[in-house]
């Protein structure tokens, strides 16, 4: 005896995602990636400004609970005209703010294309792919793309001898007068 | 040298570029496309204009003209969209073309040592001599594996 088929198509898997604006391109993030959005005008007064040439798409770190977390300027980042940045996306799991213009919409993708292979620069790291939104390809970047673990090596120094420097300043010591 | 050697009769599409003609073999071309629109986003590959939508899906653009002629197109009339076979895979890459093209069939001849590397062989068409492109010698490659594993692989949605 056999039993009706009870298959069922598989319900496509969606992903819920963020566009958000830098200069004048869109990009998607996964909304599971982004743990908060704050305007820039609430981090005002508590960041350290950042001075470190060799990397200035970070401009400005903050602290939250044990961690230093650095703000990239998408922009600068992905090597557009900088642009007056509105709001900062605080990325889940990660050290890295990103400062973005604004935020588009959020929706919904079905699909996620590899980026093609002729791509072979910074790019393929900075995103997961690409997916097509009405009759646009818009890129979803890659939380992780943002800052290498040298990086963030390096300015986790920078702040170490920023913050001696302070602290010594403040006490009066090490200026050898 | 033998004649076995030396000549291979091929399909190839004819393509041009500005003033020069050039080859490419049949077999790795997909489609001729009408210009459609490029989508253009952040990235460092200066190789690539952008990428267009076919049948779903992304094709990057790679303006080969420059390379092969030293000068940009100043018109775009057809994409031929060419296949390269890339490790187990196989990408689409749409070239701008500024006129007809057309398929024919020839005796190549090899390319030798001293020709460039984007030179896969050579045909003789209508009293002319013409390159057979080696395409993987003007695209850009992915030059780092661990690079291209990273991002080339990102999770399929169905």
């Amino acid at each position: 005896m056999q039993f009706a088929s009870t298959h069922k198509a598989p319900h496509a898997r969606t992903e819920q995602i963020i566009l958000f604006r830098c200069s004048t391109q869109v990009f998607a993030i996964s909304s599971a990636s982004v743990q908060e959005v704050r305007s820039v005008d609430s981090l005002a007064g508590s960041p350290m400004e950042i001075d470190e040439p060799t990397l200035p798409k970070v401009r400005h770190m903050f602290r939250r609970g044990e961690q230093n977390l650095y703000v990239v300027n998408g922009a600068v980042h992905f090597g557009l005209r900088p642009s007056p940045a509105s709001l900062i996306l605080l990325l889940r799991r990660s050290r890295t703010a990103l400062l973005i213009d604004g935020i588009e919409k959020m929706t919904t993708m079905t699909r996620l294309q590899a980026l093609p292979a002729a791509f072979c620069h910074e790019e393929r790291v900075w995103y997961r792919g690409l997916t097509v939104l009405d009759q646009n390809v818009i890129p979803a970047v890659s939380p992780e793309g943002f800052l290498t673990a040298d990086e963030l090596f390096l300015l986790d120094a920078l702040v170490s001898r920023m913050v001696v420097t302070e602290t010594a300043a403040a006490n009066g010591i090490g200026l050898g007068l | 040298m033998s004649m076995v050697e030396q000549f291979d009769a091929r399909s190839c599409v004819l393509l041009r570029l500005g003033d020069r003609r050039f080859a490419l073999a049949a077999e790795q071309i997909a489609e001729l496309v009408a210009p459609s629109r490029v989508f253009r986003f952040a990235h460092r590959t200066t190789e690539i204009d952008g990428v267009i939508l076919r049948r779903g899906r992304v094709v990057p653009v790679c303006d080969v003209a420059e390379k092969l002629t030293g000068k940009k197109l100043t018109s775009r009339r057809f994409y031929l969209v060419a296949t390269q076979k890339r490790g187990a895979s196989l990408d689409w890459v749409a070239l701008p073309v500024s006129g007809e093209c057309e398929l024919i069939t020839a005796d190549l001849t090899p390319a030798g040592e001293s020709d460039s590397p984007h030179v896969a062989a050579w045909l003789s068409h209508d009293g002319e001599v013409i390159e057979v492109l080696n395409l993987d010698a003007l695209t850009p490659v992915p030059g780092d594996r661990e690079i291209l594993t990273q991002g080339g692989s990102p999770e399929a949605h169905a």
